[in-house]
């Protein structure tokens, strides 16, 4: 686990030290592991796998329920729900993988430049951050789809920017107890570049908390931009996606219809649970990583 | 009392609210194209029109005066004019706020008395209802408020017929019943992790060294829970109970829509589909603020329950 193993080592032990990871997790981390994969499957190739075309209605078939062929039954234009959840994946689990990306990648700069730079920089960092703070997640996207339009890639700008302090402010307080660890000072000795030490030992160092944050939070962005969606200004129908299934399908409700927005509601809740599992493994692992 | 937590805290809150209405106010400058084609949503407006915006928004002048004017004119209650509905967005505002905040605060009471309670009972005693508890809770904690609305929906209100399924109500009685699903659903994952916070904390308080010692001393199980265990175990459940209550605002947007309230929340929707800017940067502002407020009153309740927060600020 430390930092000096040879590349070639730490590479096999890394697929060695995945398997232990998964046998450790227990079943309900098995689970959630496989229902990631089969979300990540069929966000890849859903569009191959959907069985019939899941855009052009056929309203002579609304809400026909489960029959030969259509495992789900059609939805409220009559289409086939199995197959806009198949092709729906795609949007709804590539969002939040671009919230995930861009909060992670700000966040770790800010916390790693205010860790290594302290006094006068943190500070400022860190004031700005709270500031930041001050605009929930989906206020933000809401407000950036006024002005940009409707459309998946505004939300998903304006969540990466809420989410950034969350992130920016956890791997901070790992950064600066990282910083002051006795190796980066021999680095220092030694007259490696700053640069060099974070980008080789510093982040790496911290690299499970990175992972187990950004888990976390894709579960968080799954829900937003879903509800975004939900609401009518992420995915435009009739685009598939998971959150705009449900809002689409909602009507069926009271009229005796629920399966099409109860199937959207169930793929959500699925990989959410399982990313929340997983997430919360990988918290555990990061603090008892002994150190 | 420590006055510069407070007065530290205080700045924070007024940098954040400024920060924020700027952000609020520079959003028709980012928006493609000029601030009128913004606030006007892209519709073609006679040669009037525009210039009474251009008068109201003081479009001729500096960009930092225009902000000062917008800000001036929002502290006192003037929040533009609805471009579609050509009403006063104060107005507008008022007439929905209380849907909002009688809803974000039944479902805080909700959270408040089914969270904490839960989780006590449960951290309390060990067993099959600790045991349920966390298991339910994990997976009423990944439950959006959109899903819970669609599956409360379908249980209470189509099969069971207990409560109604949309809109709001007409009188107390009725604003109760119409409110309680909406309530639940917007509660309800907050509530998961409120419980979990809670169980965990007091699981630990009750584990420490001084508790056992009141036990050893024979101090009765009432005045250990509430004393000793409660005591220290209020702070981090504070937190999370603050937190997760603030959020709710914005949630509720999600929820007025799904059940077809009359809310700032669905209103806020509604006018970000037909691009009325200026209802969209009121609502947001009034939403916001409310955020921050909540947030700070958490700050501060923090601070009473640990002395060593406001403490820590002055050995700085």
């Amino acid at each position: 686990m430390s930092a000096a193993v040879p590349v070639a080592v730490r590479s096999t032990t890394r697929g060695a030290r995945a398997v232990g990871m998964l046998r450790s997790t227990g079943p309900a981390g098995i689970a959630s592991a496989i229902v990631v994969a089969i979300a990540t499957f069929m966000a890849i190739f859903g569009t191959f796998l959907a069985p019939y075309d899941p855009i052009t209605p056929n309203l002579s078939l609304a809400w026909v329920g489960p029959v030969g062929g259509h495992l789900l039954g059609y939805d409220f234009e009559g289409r086939d729900v199995l197959s806009r959840l198949l092709v729906g994946a795609r949007t709804s689990m590539l969002g939040p993988l671009a919230v995930v990306i861009g909060s992670m990648t700000a966040g770790t700069l800010l916390a790693v430049l205010a860790a290594w730079r302290r006094g006068a920089i943190d500070a400022m960092i860190s004031s700005g951050l709270d500031v930041l703070f001050a605009f929930p997640g989906i206020l933000l996207a809401i407000l950036a789809t006024a002005v940009f339009g409707a459309g998946l890639p505004a939300a998903a700008i304006a969540l990466a920017i809420a989410y950034t302090p969350y992130v920016a402010r956890v791997l901070r307080g790992a950064a600066l107890k990282e910083r002051s660890q006795p190796y980066v000072a021999a680095l220092e000795v030694q007259g490696a570049s700053a640069t060099s030490i974070c980008l080789r030992h510093l982040i790496p160092n911290i690299m499970q908390l990175i992972v187990a944050q950004a888990t976390i939070l894709f579960g968080y962005a799954m829900v937003d931009l879903a509800a975004i969606s939900f609401l009518g200004l992420g995915v435009q129908p009739p685009e598939p996606n998971w959150g705009v299934m449900i809002s689409e399908n909602q009507v069926g409700i009271p009229q005796g219809y629920p399966l099409p927005a109860l199937a959207a509601c169930a793929c959500i809740v699925a990989v959410v649970i399982a990313v929340n599992v997983l997430g919360e493994r990988l918290f555990e692992q990061a603090q008892g990583a002994p150190r | 009392m420590h006055w510069r937590f407070f007065a530290r805290r205080l700045a924070l809150l007024v940098a954040s609210l400024l920060v924020a209405s700027f952000v609020i106010f520079a959003a028709m400058y980012v928006a493609p194209g000029n601030p009128i084609a913004a606030l006007s949503g892209g519709r073609s407006l006679p040669p009037s029109s525009i210039a009474v915006l251009e008068a109201r928004y003081h479009l001729n002048e500096p960009f930092l005066a225009q902000y000062w004017y917008w800000l001036d004119n929002a502290l006192h209650g003037n929040l533009g004019i609805s471009i579609t509905l050509r009403e006063n967005v104060s107005t507008l505002i008022a007439s929905r706020i209380w849907t909002t905040a009688g809803l974000v605060l039944y479902a805080s009471l909700i959270i408040l008395a089914l969270g904490i309670g839960l989780g006590i009972v449960s951290g309390l005693r060990p067993g099959a209802l600790d045991t349920s508890t966390l298991v339910t809770t994990a997976v009423s904690a990944a439950i959006p408020a959109f899903v819970a609305a669609i599956v409360l929906t379908l249980l209470f209100a189509v099969n069971l017929g207990w409560f109604p399924a949309l809109g709001n109500g007409n009188d107390f009685l009725s604003n109760v019943r119409h409110f309680t699903l909406p309530a639940i659903a917007l509660a309800i994952s907050s509530l998961a992790i409120v419980a979990r916070v809670t169980r965990a904390s007091v699981r630990e308080e009750g584990r420490r060294e001084h508790v056992q010692t009141a036990v050893s001393r024979g101090i009765p199980g009432r005045q250990l829970i509430q004393r000793h265990i409660l005591r220290n175990a209020a702070i981090p459940i504070t937190t999370i109970t603050g937190i997760t209550i603030a959020s709710l605002i914005a949630v509720a947007a999600v929820v007025e829509v799904a059940f077809s309230l009359n809310g700032l929340g669905a209103y806020l929707v509604l006018s970000a589909q037909s691009k009325d800017l200026a209802v969209v940067q009121g609502i947001s502002l009034v939403l916001v603020t409310a955020f921050v407020v909540v947030n700070l009153i958490v700050d501060v309740l923090y601070a009473a329950l640990d002395p060593r927060v406001a403490l820590g600020s002055r050995a700085q």
